[in-house]
């Protein structure tokens, strides 16, 4: 038979061990939160490996990426070749007072130019700041982690397989010579 | 005219201290909840104000509440509103004047000590229910009647429970009781400790008694309309019951200032007692939800009341086996 008031007491007794333990308290502004690996922050662009191919602003649910552009000529380098062209990127900016960080763009980008980096820190007063530049972004490319290392005995990536091949090749194509 | 200023001269000092203490106990009193209930809820409290762990918080709070607007609704009984906080806060400074910290350490010990303090804690409550009534709201009304509600169904075995250590000790004073009480009382007059603990509380509105404030349901009751000063009147007048009330049980109850060593330190025994049970109702209110109006009434009149009955019972037997 339960004891009458044995809730009561119950009652006591857990507040009083959950006070006797640490508290689960973030100190936030005093101590940086440990964040988990892949966290959604801020995307951050390498410029170099953009291609002006608009995938991410098209692909953006929420039409917050803008990006401009102009073509440039290359002559060509042989008498009566082709002249080339290529996409000079002129503005790219990320507006994150609209972006809803669905990553939709960074999964999209074919060429790794955009990249997930876990700093959130960027409040503005005013609300038009929020709209990071491209050079605002390349920096934010500063502050991306490395890659998560692969789970053990997981295949390498494939771009390792390839240029291993390659180097194989080269070093194939390299013996008979000696 | 010397005579009179000599006379004069401890009379000043006495109620200074009780006035200092008056002010100063219910802040610590504040603090210990503010860091014991964020500890039992697993959080930290105040950390900023002060610097070290959010000491002055309080203090900061006050600050805050002196620098905002004084306003009346337009509608309210504009007199009775603005006294009301002082009406609730007054008594408990009254009250602490007669509550006895050693051995001749009391602000004024008076023979009729025990009725007294009772008599003014329940003015204390009155200032709240003339807020709830002067406010002009619906809210405040409804918080108002449920102040009046409680007051008469937890006055009486907050009453009978005092006079049941009344009638052990054979006198009214609080000095007096604290001198005749004995160890053995713990267990003598046990249920009437914990009745007048209960009751006590219920009388202050704290949780689990705090229908009449109710935050989540009535909006703070009586203390709708107030804002600034006047609300930090009536958060003030809280503390300071509970600092009255932990005094008056540890007096009453838990023998003052009886313990090792009470020639030299018996005012501290009657503040680690006080403090002690200043932290049990922090602690009760941290535990245990907020009881339903009508479970409220049901707990005093069914059970409270027959209990406190019965302590006068036993009381009675053994005052007459010991005479």
């Amino acid at each position: 038979m339960k004891m009458p008031g044995s809730g009561l007491v119950k009652g006591l007794a857990v507040t009083m061990r959950t006070m006797s333990r640490r508290s689960v308290t973030a100190h936030y502004p005093d101590a940086m939160p440990e964040l988990p690996p892949r966290s959604r922050g801020v995307i951050a662009l390498i410029e170099e490996n953009c291609t002006v191919c608009m995938l991410c602003a098209r692909e953006c649910p929420a039409w917050c990426i803008y990006i401009d552009s102009h073509k440039d000529v290359i002559p060509a380098t042989t008498e009566g070749g082709k002249d080339k062209s290529r996409n000079v990127l002129d503005r790219f900016a990320i507006d994150f007072s609209i972006c809803m960080y669905c990553s939709i763009c960074v999964e999209a980008c074919p060429f790794d130019a955009l990249h997930w980096s876990p700093e959130f820190e960027y409040s503005e007063l005013d609300i038009r700041d929020l709209v990071h530049e491209k050079d605002r972004l390349r920096d934010w490319m500063w502050t991306v982690p490395a890659p998560v290392a692969l789970d053990e005995h997981a295949e390498p990536a494939k771009e390792i397989g390839v240029a291993q091949k390659a180097a194989e090749r080269a070093a194939a194509a390299a013996e008979p010579q000696q | 005219m010397t005579e009179v200023l000599a006379d004069l001269g401890p009379v000043v000092l006495r109620v200074l201290v009780v006035v200092v203490a008056f002010l100063a106990v219910p802040l610590v009193v504040g603090q210990v909840e503010h860091k014991a209930m964020a500890h039992m809820q697993s959080r930290v409290g105040p950390m900023y104000a002060g610097g070290f762990h959010g000491w002055a918080q309080l203090v900061a709070d006050g600050v805050k509440f002196v620098q905002k607007e004084d306003v009346v609704p337009s509608a309210a009984d504009r007199t009775v509103f603005q006294i009301a906080p002082a009406v609730a806060l007054l008594p408990y400074l009254v009250a602490l004047l007669v509550v006895p910290i050693g051995p001749g350490l009391v602000g004024e010990d008076l023979d009729i000590g025990l009725f007294f303090v009772l008599a003014v804690m329940g003015v204390g409550v009155i200032g709240t229910l003339m807020g709830g009534w002067s406010s002009a709201n619906k809210f405040s009304l409804l918080g108002g009647i449920r102040v009046a509600a409680q007051l008469m169904a937890y006055e009486l075995p907050f009453v009978l429970a005092a006079a049941s250590v009344a009638m052990a000790a054979g006198t009214l004073s609080l000095t007096g009781v604290v001198e005749a009480w004995r160890p053995w009382w713990l267990l003598w007059q046990g249920i009437a400790m914990v009745v007048f603990f209960v009751a006590g509380l219920a009388e202050l509105q704290r949780p689990p008694f705090d229908m009449p404030l109710a935050d989540a349901e009535i909006v703070f009751g009586p203390y709708t309309e107030y804002g600034g000063l006047r609300f930090a009147l009536f958060i003030l007048a809280e503390y300071a019951g509970i600092v009255v009330l932990s005094a008056l049980t540890a007096v009453l109850f838990l023998g003052g200032w009886h313990g090792p060593f009470e020639d030299a330190l018996g005012w501290l025994w009657t503040l680690v007692k006080t403090m002690l049970v200043a932290f049990l109702v922090v602690w009760v209110r941290v535990a245990y939800p907020r009881m339903r109006e009508d479970q409220l009434q049901r707990f005093s009149w069914q059970g409270l009341v027959p209990l406190v009955l019965l302590q006068l019972a036993i009381t009675a037997v053994g005052v007459v086996v010991q005479a």
